[in-house]
C-alpha cells in the first residue's frame, strides 16, 4: 500500500516539474500551429545558465530560476526571429523540421562550451524526510512549490493581463484578434518568450533533482510531448493535468518493468490516447 | 585511400535509401518521420537476428523488410486520421523506444555491447577488399533499383495522387482518392526502405549497436532530402551522398584545428548540420534538384 501511495506521491512531483515545459510547449503550439522540438534546448539552456549563476555567484534558487526564465525566453526569441519565423509560409511542418535543425544547433551550442560532463547545482544536502511510511526530499517539495507557483502566475497572467488576454484571442481565432486589432507577430513573440521561458525554468527544476548535461532537454522531450497530447495539444490547463497523468503513470508502470523504459510510459500513453481519445482531456477537436 | 572512398560510397548509398525513404513520404505525400532512424535500427536488428539464428542473408534482408513496413502500418493506423503534427511526435516516440529496447532486452540484442559477427555475404570468398568492392556495388544497385521504382511510381497516377494529397488532402478525398490508404501505404513502403537500408548496413559493418542508431542520423537524412529537393527522387540520392562527403570531409578538420578538444569538434559538426538545414530550408526549399511536375498526360 505504501509502495503505491509513494509511487503516487513520486508522480505527482513529477509531473509538477513537466507541467512547466509542457505548459510552454502547448502555449507555443496554440498560438503558433507548430510543434516546437526546440523546447528541448531551451530547456537545457535554462538548466546551464542557471548553473552558471548559482555555481559562479552564489545565486540561490530563486534568482537561478528568474535568470534561466530570461535567458531561456531570450533565446527562444532570438532564435524564432532569426531562423524559424521565415519558413512559416511554407507550412506547420517546415517549421517544426526547422524547429528540430535549430535545437540541433541549441544543444551542440551548450556542449561545446559546456563539454559532456554531468554537473550538479551547489546546494546543500539535506536528508529526505519521512512520515507515514513515506519518503520525500525537501529539495523535491521545494520544486513543488515553485512549480505550483509558476503554474499559478501563468493561469494569472493568462487571465487578467492585456497580453495574455491576447494570447488567448490569437490562440482561439488569429482572423477575429487580428479584426480587434491585436498585432499577430507582437503575440507571437511574446508567447515564444513566456513558452522557451517556462522550458528554462522546467530545465532548472528537473536538472535539481538529479544532475544537468546537454541532453537533459532531449530526454525529457518524450514525456513534455505525451503530457501536451495527453490534455489535447494547445490547451495550458490540459498541460498541467496531461504531465500530473504522464508522471503517475510513469512512477506506477515503474513498479511492473524497469525504469529504463521510464520515457517509453510517455510513448505508451500517446499511443493509447491518440487511439481513444484523439483530442486528448481538454483539446479541440482534431481535424 | 582507394578503401576509404569505397567505404564512403556505400555509405552513402545506405543514406541515399534512407533518404529514398524518407522522400517517398516527405515529398511524395507530405507525411514526415522523425523516426526514421528506429526504422533504420529495426531493419538493422532484425536482419543480423534472423542470419545470427542460421538463415541465408536474403532472408534476413527480406526479414527487414517486413519487420519495417509492418513497424510503419502500427504507427500509421494509430495516427493517420489525425493531423500530421501528431504523427511527427509518434514517430519521434518510436525510434526512442526502440532505441531503449535494443538496449535493455539483452536477450535479443545483447544490450549496449551489441551484435557482433553478422555475417558478410562471400566476405571469404572474396578476400577484405573484393569484398568491400562486392559491397559497394551491391548497395549502389539496390539504389538504383529503388530510385527507378520510385521514380516510376513518382510519375504514375499513383503518384500524382499522392501529391494531390500532399497539396491538399481534403481535396483529394472529394476527387475519390482514399487519402488514409495512400497515407497508410506510401509510410508502410518507405518504411520497409528503411528497414532494407538498415539490413545493409548491418551486413556491411558486421557488427550493430545502439549507439550506431543516433537521432542525429534522422537530421542527416532531412538534410540531405532537403538539400537534393523534397518531392524529386533522384534529389534525395544526390544529397545523400552530398551530405556523406561533407560529412566525411569534416573528419579532416580536427588536424587544421588543433585547438578544439573531440567532443567540440563534433559539437562543431552537429551546428554546422543544423544551420544548414536550417539555411536549405529558408533560401533553396526547392533544393538542388527541384521538384518536376510533369503535365498530367491526355487521356
Amino acid at each position: 500500500m505504501s509502495i503505491l501511495l509513494q509511487a503516487l506521491l513520486n508522480g505527482v512531483m513529477n509531473g509538477a516539474l513537466i507541467a512547466v515545459p509542457a505548459i510552454g510547449f502547448t502555449a507555443i503550439f496554440a498560438v503558433l500551429r507548430y510543434p516546437n522540438f526546440a523546447i528541448a534546448a531551451y530547456a537545457t539552456i535554462g538548466a546551464f545558465a542557471a548553473w552558471w549563476v548559482n555555481v559562479h555567484f552564489g545565486a540561490g534558487i530563486l534568482p537561478a530560476l528568474l535568470v534561466a526564465f530570461a535567458i531561456a525566453g531570450c533565446i527562444g526569441v532570438g532564435a524564432e526571429e532569426t531562423a524559424l519565423k521565415q519558413l512559416r509560409g511554407a507550412g506547420a511542418l517546415t517549421v517544426a523540421i526547422g524547429s528540430i535543425a535549430l535545437n540541433t544547433v541549441l544543444e551542440n551550442v551548450v556542449r561545446l562550451f559546456f563539454g559532456n560532463d554531468l554537473r550538479g547545482y551547489d546546494l546543500p544536502l539535506v536528508p529526505d524526510w519521512r512520515f507515514m511510511g513515506l519518503r520525500v526530499g525537501p529539495q523535491q517539495l521545494q520544486s513543488l512549490a515553485f512549480a505550483v507557483v509558476i503554474m499559478a502566475a501563468v493561469f494569472a497572467f493568462l487571465r487578467y493581463t492585456r497580453f495574455g488576454k491576447a494570447m488567448r484571442a490569437v490562440a482561439d481565432n488569429p482572423d477575429l484578434a487580428r479584426l480587434k486589432g491585436i498585432e499577430p507577430a507582437h503575440v507571437a513573440m511574446m508567447t515564444i518568450f513566456l513558452g522557451a521561458g517556462l522550458a528554462g525554468v522546467g530545465g532548472v527544476l528537473i536538472g535539481l533533482d538529479a544532475s544537468i548535461d546537454p541532453l537533459l532537454g532531449f530526454r525529457v522531450l518524450l514525456t513534455v510531448f505525451a503530457a501536451a497530447v495527453l490534455g489535447g495539444l494547445g490547451s495550458i490547463p490540459g498541460a498541467v493535468v496531461g504531465a500530473l497523468a504522464i508522471g503517475i503513470a510513469e512512477e506506477c508502470a515503474l513498479l511492473v518493468v524497469p525504469a529504463t523504459y521510464r520515457s517509453a510510459v510517455g510513448f505508451a500513453a500517446i499511443l493509447l490516447v491518440l487511439t481513444v481519445r484523439p483530442r486528448g482531456f481538454f483539446g479541440e477537436r482534431a481535424n | 585511400m582507394l578503401a576509404y572512398l569505397i567505404f564512403a560510397l556505400t555509405i552513402g548509398g545506405i543514406y541515399a535509401l534512407l533518404a529514398l525513404s524518407l522522400n517517398l513520404i516527405w515529398g511524395g505525400i507530405g507525411l514526415v518521420n522523425l523516426g526514421l532512424v528506429g526504422f533504420f535500427a529495426l531493419g538493422a536488428y532484425a536482419s543480423a537476428l534472423l542470419t545470427g539464428a542460421g538463415l541465408p542473408v536474403l532472408f534476413g534482408w527480406g526479414g527487414a523488410i517486413i519487420v519495417g513496413a509492418i513497424a510503419g502500418l502500427i504507427v500509421t493506423l494509430a495516427t493517420t486520421r489525425l493531423r500530421d503534427d501528431y504523427l511527427a511526435i509518434v514517430t519521434l516516440g518510436l525510434a526512442e523506444v526502440i532505441r531503449l529496447v535494443a538496449l535493455n532486452e539483452r536477450w535479443l540484442t545483447n544490450g549496449s555491447d551489441g551484435i557482433s559477427g553478422i555475417q558478410a555475404p562471400l566476405k571469404s570468398a572474396l578476400g577484405n577488399q573484393g569484398f568491400n568492392i562486392f559491397y559497394l556495388v551491391l548497395v549502389s544497385a539496390v539504389v538504383l533499383v529503388v530510385w527507378l521504382v520510385l521514380r516510376r511510381l513518382d510519375r504514375s497516377p499513383y503518384g500524382r495522387a499522392m501529391k494531390a494529397i500532399r497539396e491538399d488532402q481534403e481535396l483529394a478525398g472529394f476527387a475519390g482518392k482514399n487519402v488514409l490508404g495512400f497515407k497508410v501505404q506510401a509510410f508502410a513502403v518507405s518504411a520497409a526502405i528503411a528497414g532494407l537500408a538498415g539490413a545493409l548496413y548491418a551486413h556491411f559493418q558486421s557488427y550493430v549497436s545502439p549507439d550506431h542508431f543516433q537521432p542525429l542520423i534522422t537530421i542527416y537524412i532531412f538534410l540531405a532530402v532537403a538539400a537534393g529537393g523534397v518531392g524529386r527522387p533522384a534529389g534525395g540520392v544526390l544529397g545523400a551522398y552530398v551530405v556523406v562527403f561533407f560529412l566525411e570531409l569534416t573528419r579532416f578538420l580536427p588536424d587544421l584545428v588543433p585547438a578544439l578538444a573531440p567532443a567540440q569538434f563534433a559539437a562543431c559538426r552537429e551546428i554546422l548540420v543544423g544551420v544548414a538545414l536550417i539555411l536549405v530550408l529558408r533560401f533553396r526549399p526547392q533544393g538542388l534538384l527541384p521538384e518536376q511536375i510533369l503535365p498530367a498526360p491526355k487521356s
